[in-house]
């Protein structure tokens, strides 16, 4: 099975029909998969690793003072201000949760699809969601001014006995972006408890066995719990499909639902999925490319995978630079005189310089992944993938800065300028994030190992069993109720 | 191909000390190398009658379902129960909160209106669906699991990893321990073992 040596890199970016592009390279079998996931945890902490923690650590330590300033002294520290009373947490809340996008999209809608090579990807996309949507769950909570009175945003009976308003988007916004940090969790532990039951099974210390005991709830790989397992796992990939889609354009909708020119147009539910998109597959590509590298998961995270998520960054970069075009169309056409000056003053106005940013960065970079030389040159696709992040947080800052500066009357008018704790809070968004990340990279399987498994030639069976129309009632036997014996 | 290993023969006397802590056997344990021998073994299992049996694997197999003949899980039924009391759930929780108990005129909008309630029904019709999806497979596959006789044998640790394995429960009328065990090497297992608690 190993006549390859284990640094042949077998190009599989062809696109020839008649050859099935093999998933994993370098002749890896089940158990070579197993051994790459898994030393990626076993090994000694190495210093890169050791280093970037330190990094995203002291970020987060950054973020923990920024916290504590602004809740000892108040939502003053921000540059927020009238009209501008959104500014940075909510720029950063739209931009950390349109990175959650990827993951969940990578585990379901590709799941769905049957796009097989999404399972070299899938476990540290969905981490990725989770850490995302964790930055993002933060902003809102913390821009309420009263972050000790959050719990308002739920259903719950307090001293007031008033309730939340349910016709307010708003809401709506607490709703989904709760649901899918909680069906995001459910899909990524899911997946994890086989890989966490692999990695207890080759631990050799008692704590390590003890707490991989623990999370993976005693898998023994049994037929019957895989058979309910991969039910529940089609299950929750149709339930995520629709719920992926639904973010976004929830969140969408906390701009389209309101009368400020510039955010109130139809074209935003879609504009908003097909952002998030491109900026949450930016981001796995952002992770992807170094970890191949570090960890050496090039035989499981190869070309083809990376070339396969260029080409989703530039399907959906191209509707995004489409919806800009319609935006710009539309304000002309309505011959509104408030849509077309906000459009106007977007381009040519104070903030013309994030403007140039965001095109640059998400209509023009992404074109040059239409050539396969620069797909397959992991330089152009990190430097790419870095500016589609830049890019996407550049757009969701002109729309909620530009549009809220200078709405109707210009005696309403007022500049936005953000300070210093603006700019530290979210590096540190960047530190919780990184650090979460680097955690996950440490303890838990980076790779959907079971997953990856099958999707080798050998694991699927070439005879078919004797027995195949025997009687049904055998199939009564459930031996995990009760165990053996008693 | 000797069934004892030297873990029960320390066992074996460890029962000396209390007849409360004796060693029965629960099952057999056959050791497969490939998805192919695992099936055609699955297959002759099934054959012989076997009811209280299972197959292990690192990964799900696919067709063996069909091999093992394992009835479609109840699951889907269950999460369109949870799915639908999340729809009731959101609707009565907006009508409870807006429009009955502390009804709150804004902007001149009706108390209770539909369309303004879809994305919240939605998102709680996803939640539970989910919920129940998750927790429904674990509750159903009977995990957690704080304890299991498999897990003493060595040789299963690598049921993670590459290899497959049948286990035939003690408890099952048609078991025979000779017998049994022929059957499994006869079916092409590479090891036998037997599994005690």
């Amino acid at each position: 099975m190993t006549a390859i040596p284990a640094t042949f890199e077998l190009d599989n970016t062809y696109d020839d029909p008649r050859r099935r592009a093999p998933l994993v390279t370098g002749g890896l079998d089940f158990h070579g998969i197993t051994q790459e996931v898994a030393k990626v945890a076993e090994r000694p902490t190495t210093l890169a690793w050791k280093i970037s923690f330190m990094c995203a650590l002291s970020f987060l330590g950054i973020l923990g003072l920024c916290l504590l300033y602004l809740f000892t002294t108040g939502p003053g520290v921000w540059g927020n201000n009238q009209p501008v009373g959104w500014g940075f947490p909510i720029v950063n809340f739209v931009f950390w949760v349109g990175i959650g996008h990827a993951g969940t999209l990578i585990s379901a809608i590709l799941f769905l699809f049957r796009q097989n090579w999404r399972t070299g990807i899938n476990r540290f996309a969905e981490a990725m969601t989770i850490f995302a949507v964790i930055c993002a769950a933060m902003f809102p909570g913390i821009h309420v001014g009263r972050p000790w009175l959050a719990y308002w945003l739920a259903p719950v009976p307090n001293q007031m006995s008033y309730w939340p308003q349910f016709r307010s988007p708003l809401l709506w916004d607490v709703f989904a972006v709760g649901t899918y940090g909680t069906v995001s969790l459910l899909f990524w532990y899911t997946g994890l408890v086989p890989d966490i039951a692999t990695f207890r099974d080759r631990s050799k210390s008692k704590v390590k066995q003890f707490l991989y005991g623990i999370f993976s709830l005693g898998w023994n790989g049994s037929a019957r719990h895989w058979h309910r397992f991969e039910r529940a796992y089609l299950l929750l990939a149709a339930l995520a499909t629709p719920l992926v889609l639904s973010v976004h354009s929830v969140v969408s909708f906390d701009f389209a639902t309101s009368q400020i020119p510039g955010w109130h147009t139809t074209i935003f539910p879609p504009y908003f999925v097909a952002g998030a998109i491109y900026g949450g597959f930016a981001m796995v590509l952002v992770l992807a490319v170094p970890a191949r590298q570090f960890f050496g998961l090039k035989d499981i995270i190869t070309m083809r995978h990376i070339e396969n998520m260029c080409k989703v960054m530039l399907g959906t970069g191209i509707i995004v630079g489409y919806a800009y075009m319609t935006e710009f169309w539309t304000a002309w056409y309505s011959t509104n005189t408030f849509e077309k000056f906000t459009f106007y003053n977007r381009v040519f106005g104070p903030y013309m310089v994030g403007w140039i940013i965001m095109t640059f960065c998400n209509v023009v970079a992404p074109q040059i992944l239409w050539s396969k030389k620069m797909r397959t040159n992991l330089w152009v696709v990190m430097i790419v993938a870095i500016l589609a992040n830049v890019g996407m947080w550049f757009e969701r800052f002109e729309i909620i800065i530009t549009s809220l500066t200078r709405d109707f009357v210009p005696t309403s008018w007022y500049a936005f300028k953000p300070t210093s704790i603006d700019l530290l809070m979210l590096a540190g968004s960047f530190g919780l994030f990184f650090t979460l990340f680097l955690l996950f990279c440490r303890f838990l399987p980076v790779v959907a190992i079971a997953e990856v498994k099958t999707v080798l030639p050998e694991a699927h069976p070439h005879t078919h069993g004797e027995g195949t129309h025997g009687d049904e009632r055998k199939a009564d036997y459930r031996p995990d109720h009760p165990v053996f014996g008693e | 191909m000797s069934l004892l290993t030297p873990q029960t023969e320390r066992q074996a006397t460890e029962q000396i000390v209390g007849p409360e802590d004796a060693i029965e056997l629960v099952g057999l344990l056959a050791e497969y190398e490939s998805v192919d021998a695992v099936m055609k073994a699955a297959g002759k299992v099934r054959k012989a009658g076997f009811t209280r049996w299972d197959v292990h694997s690192p990964f799900p197999i696919h067709g063996i379902d069909h091999v093992m003949g394992i009835r479609p899980t109840v699951l889907p039924w269950l999460v369109l129960g949870g799915g639908l009391s999340g729809l009731i759930g959101g609707l009565v929780l907006q009508w409870f909160c807006n429009a009955y108990d502390y009804p709150v005129l804004i902007s001149g909008k009706p108390f209770w209106s539909l369309p303004a309630n879809i994305p919240v029904i939605f998102e709680c019709t996803v939640l539970l669906s989910a919920l129940t999806a998750v927790f429904g497979m674990f509750a159903l596959n009977g995990l957690p699991q704080l304890y299991n006789p498999l897990f003493k044998s060595e040789r299963f640790l690598r049921v993670t990893d590459d290899r497959f394995f049948i286990v035939i429960d003690a408890s099952d009328r048609r078991f025979d321990e000779a017998e049994t065990t022929r059957l499994l090497q006869d079916s092409g297992a590479v090891a036998i073992e037997r599994v005690e608690d």
